[in-house]
């Protein structure tokens, strides 16, 4: 690719350095500094040959990895068809869809994945089979999301013209689109690997009884046998594995970007045409039912007692006093306030640094690269070792941070500025350089002629980004599932505590609190859309298509 | 809540040692604590109220002294505590509140997890604790506690309403037992009715054909509830005999879940309207079923195996390196105090520790607690429970 160009606008050293500066301190003290802390801690030659030496270490490394990449490629080819439909057409549910995706992304395993086995044939129960079916409908949003970022901003007209010249749809899409949107198909799948390979919950509830990943095995060794070196060793063993597969992607993804003219938004069109409409008509309604019938499932419990319908789950939720003088301190309507303050805050952090990195990764060349990377390994991190890492660093003054409230939004943060990095960098990379030659020539000094062509870009995929990351939060991944937790409790953890306890009201209330959350979800969702595209790209929008 | 009590203690700190500087009077900043967290108005003599038979060794154990002086303005202690103890708004909290205004003490609940999680923290911060008292550490983790050295010994006033066969679990005190419950096999009542057939009684009845493919337990290697009924069979068939039975489980057809969550929720007939009508869970599942049914019943839905019961005995103690040990061994004798007790039976469904306690009648009623139940020394738990796990590990799901 002729980098040319953006060599004669080269953005001053300072200012890519300054640029730099917030993520890559975050990131250090926040990540490296715990993980390297912990592992000092917890290390030993005793843990590190105990640990190597077991077979059970490497089976589990292997089925971890394995069940990982089928997953993966499993997850990337059915979402291309969501994925495009999404990002091209119009459709009343649109947004919905959408929404829907991603609150099937956050729900607690615990819950889907029982609605998952509920509707999965009896014979596939607690497979593997089942493990990575859960790992394609919870992972479906970020492949949908990711990709259709790039996919929006690609110009119709190249399309249209292979069209045009009498190509099927398959090779439009084989020839034209695949190919230019190769770097966010492998950004999506690199997220994808990562989830499916660190997989916790799902391996728990739907994988059968013993089943364990890397990830299962470092929580088993750390609190329930107290071996935090055992878990240590794996956590490293976890970390080469992956950084293989990222140092892959992350080349992969710059050889494939290219500089291709995007435009700002691509403008979605109603389906038209017999096929075209029973094409999308088709890929909505699968998707529905995909995603829509674990949610259905949900509500239907909401409802059910063992001895019949009951709506008493939703007309007592929120009452304190489920039985004269019992309670059992759940409250929703708090719990939605703690989840929500959390989410605005992770999201805000997760788009500041996420947005920030990916213009200094654009720039910085080489160093960018070592930040992209480095920004995805608490990706890839197992959620105890962060946890516990964050707990004996940040543990005396002048970093007595244990208890701090922001800790949470901060660890749920780390896990989603990959997500926005990931939504923004590929169309960024794709913005033609010759619009910023053509702003220098024009006279604009670099940072100026930076900021009027590279920026507009960024909102949308932003907001992209900045949707998952609400959901992240929303649905409490990571390290902070490790921190100790004061000041109230967040709906997943409502959820958990419901349905860890006997009864069928609290059972019941335990779903109802889930088909909330996944309702929180999707409007969480539909508002970041919609404050996007009320954002400041809108107007140029209209000027440009 | 905490991050902004520390906030607020620090802010009145600095305030007060402005207005020390400034001599000036210090009319506008004692009112600020008026909800009593501050206790801003208390004179700097830590009074000395409970444990008045103290005995030596705490004195002797006191190695921290790294509060500068004793000018303490405030008295807060944290409580750390597994998930499922409620955080606001029952009326175990409430008790926790009337200790405060009985004490000037206020107490924040810091939750760290579940229990093994909470232990391993507390191992990794031992001697810089998290908080200052950690409620909900069970027998088959107590060795571990003890060896890890999270615990300050200390010994409880109060201690003689606590019956002894739970005392003797912690000789030297380093902990303090607080409640004690059951995990038995639980069956549905409805379902054996409906076919006539009698509830097993005995482990042997457990691999009798007539109730093959009845019953689902959990896997010890990830829940607890699996561990102890795990511990339960080792107990009846001793250390060289329990590997055999469980051949005979899995050849009754026994099924093995992850967690309590998927086993009750699931799989169990009467909960989850699943196949199986028995289920690993608790002595006090049954009052739980009834106080929580919808639509409310006055009969229990689902049956205990007494003969099935493991004893689990959960502790409290003093974290070793807390920076307010006296209000921490304050709140221990609560814990432990009648007044907090009572509330444990329907909060946690657990049985109070304090024998002077009345037991609501649910529980009289419906719940179960074997005057003999099964039980194995901590020590025992500790130094095989790997070892124990790994070969069942091996011999059931293998």
């Amino acid at each position: 690719m002729d980098r040319a160009g953006a060599r004669v606008n080269r953005l001053p050293r300072w200012f890519v350095a300054a640029l730099t500066v917030g993520p890559a301190t975050g990131l250090a003290v926040f990540f490296l500094w715990p993980f390297v802390t912990l592992l000092a801690e917890a290390l030993s030659g005793e843990a590190i040959s105990a640990t190597l030496g077991r077979d059970a270490t490497w089976d589990v490394v292997w089925f971890t990895t394995w069940q990982a990449v089928v997953s993966t490629v499993s997850t990337v080819l059915i979402a291309m068809a969501p994925a495009y439909v999404v990002a091209r057409f119009d459709f009343r549910t649109r947004r919905l869809l959408v929404g829907l995706l991603t609150a099937v992304f956050v729900l607690p395993t615990v819950v889907m994945g029982a609605a998952i086995l509920a509707l999965l044939p009896e014979s596939l129960d607690r497979t593997v089979f089942a493990i990575v079916a859960a790992h394609v409908v919870f992972n479906l949003a970020v492949v949908v999301r990711l990709v259709g970022a790039m996919w929006e901003h690609l110009p119709t007209d190249m399309e249209a013209a292979a069209a045009t010249l009498g190509a099927s749809r398959w090779q439009v899409f084989t020839q034209i689109s695949l190919p230019l949107i190769r770097p966010s198909v492998i950004a999506a799948a690199t997220v994808v690997f990562l989830f499916s390979f660190t997989s916790f919950g799902v391996i728990r509830v739907v994988g059968a009884t013993g089943t364990r990943t890397v990830e299962v095995e470092i929580w088993r060794r750390a609190t329930q046998l107290g071996d935090i070196g055992g878990a240590a060793v794996l956590t490293v063993l976890q970390l080469l594995v992956l950084g293989a597969g990222l140092a892959w992607s992350t080349t992969a993804q710059r050889r494939h970007s290219r500089a291709l003219g995007l435009t700002l938004r691509s403008p979605l069109r109603r389906p038209t045409g017999r096929g075209e409409r029973r094409l999308v008509t088709g890929v909505v309604a699968a998707t529905f039912a995909v995603a829509g019938a674990p949610l259905v499932a949900l509500v239907v419990r909401s409802f059910s007692t063992p001895t019949g319908w009951s709506a008493t789950a939703w007309t007592d939720l929120g009452r304190t006093e489920i039985r004269p003088g019992i309670r059992v301190g759940v409250d929703p309507w708090n719990a939605i306030a703690n989840s929500l303050v959390n989410a605005v805050w992770a999201t805000l952090f997760a788009v500041v640094v996420g947005g920030l990195a990916t213009l200094a990764i654009a720039a910085a060349g080489r160093a960018g690269r070592v930040l992209d990377a480095g920004l995805m390994l608490p990706l890839g991190t197992s959620a105890v070792t962060i946890g516990f890492g964050m707990l004996i660093t940040f543990d005396a003054p002048p970093v007595d941070w244990r208890a701090s409230w922001w800790l949470v939004p901060v660890g749920h943060a780390l896990i989603a500025v990959p997500f926005v990095v990931r939504a923004t960098l590929g169309v960024l990379r794709s913005v033609a350089p010759d619009l910023t030659t053509a702003a220098a020539t024009l006279g604009a000094p670099p940072v100026r002629a930076w900021r009027e062509t590279v920026v507009p870009y960024l909102w949308r995929p932003l907001a992209a980004g900045a949707g998952l990351a609400a959901a992240i939060s929303l649905g409490e991944f990571g390290a902070t599932s490790f921190l100790s937790r004061s000041g109230g409790e967040t709906m997943p953890i409502a959820i958990e505590r419901l349905l860890g306890r006997t009864g069928s009201l609290l059972q019941a209330q335990g779903f109802a609190l889930a088909t909330m959350l996944a309702v929180t979800t999707i409007v969480a969702v539909a508002v970041t859309d919609r404050l996007q595209a009320g954002g400041p790209s809108a107007g140029r929008d209209r000027g440009s298509s | 809540m905490i991050a902004t009590n520390r906030l607020r203690v620090l802010a009145a700190g600095t305030v007060l040692a402005l207005v020390v500087a400034a001599c000036g009077s210090d009319d506008t900043t004692t009112n600020e604590g008026g909800d009593g967290s501050v206790a801003t108005g208390e004179p700097p003599t830590p009074e000395i109220t409970t444990a008045p038979d103290t005995t030596s060794d705490t004195t002797a154990g006191d190695t921290t002294p790294d509060t500068v002086g004793d000018d303490r303005t405030a008295a807060g202690v944290t409580l750390v505590t597994y998930d499922s103890f409620p955080e606001a708004d029952t009326s175990l909290n409430e008790a926790l509140g009337r200790f405060t205004a009985d004490t000037g003490i206020d107490v924040d609940i810091l939750v760290a997890g579940d229990t093994g999680t909470m232990l391993a923290k507390a191992a990794l911060t031992a001697g810089n604790p998290e908080g200052d008292v950690m409620w909900g550490i069970d027998n088959t983790f107590l060795s571990r506690a003890v060896e890890e050295d999270i615990f300050e010994p200390y010994e409880a006033a109060g201690l003689g309403n606590v019956p002894s066969e739970l005392t003797d679990l912690v000789p030297n005190a380093d902990a303090t037992p607080v409640d004690y419950g059951d995990v038995c096999v639980n069956y549905d009542i409805g379902w054996f009715d409906e076919r006539g057939l009698e509830p097993p009684t005995s482990f042997d009845d457990l691999v009798d054909p007539a109730y093959a493919g009845m019953l689902v337990v959990q896997n010890p290697a990830t829940s607890s509830p699996g561990l102890a009924f795990l511990l339960a069979t080792i107990d009846e068939y001793g250390a060289d005999g329990w590997q055999q039975y469980w051949q005979a489980l899995g050849d009754n057809g026994v099924e093995v879940v992850e967690s309590w969550t998927q086993a009750y929720y699931e799989r169990f007939t009467w909960a989850g309207g699943g196949p199986t009508p028995m289920v690993v869970s608790y002595g006090t599942s049954p009052p739980a079923e009834v106080i929580f049914a919808d639509p409310p019943r006055d009969d229990a839905p689902t049956g205990v195996m007494e003969s099935t019961c493991f004893r689990q005995v959960e502790f409290a103690g003093v974290l070793r390196g807390t920076d307010a040990p006296e209000e921490a061994r304050q709140l221990v004798d609560f814990l432990i105090s009648e007044e907090f007790q009572q509330e444990l039976p329907l909060n946690l469904f657990v049985y109070p520790a304090n024998s002077s306690v009345d037991l609501p009648q649910e529980f009289v009623d419906f719940a179960v607690a074997p005057d003999e139940p099964r039980t194995l020394d901590p020590d025992v738990i500790d130094e095989n429970r790997s070892t124990w796990i790994d070969e069942w590990t091996e011999l059931v799901l293998g």
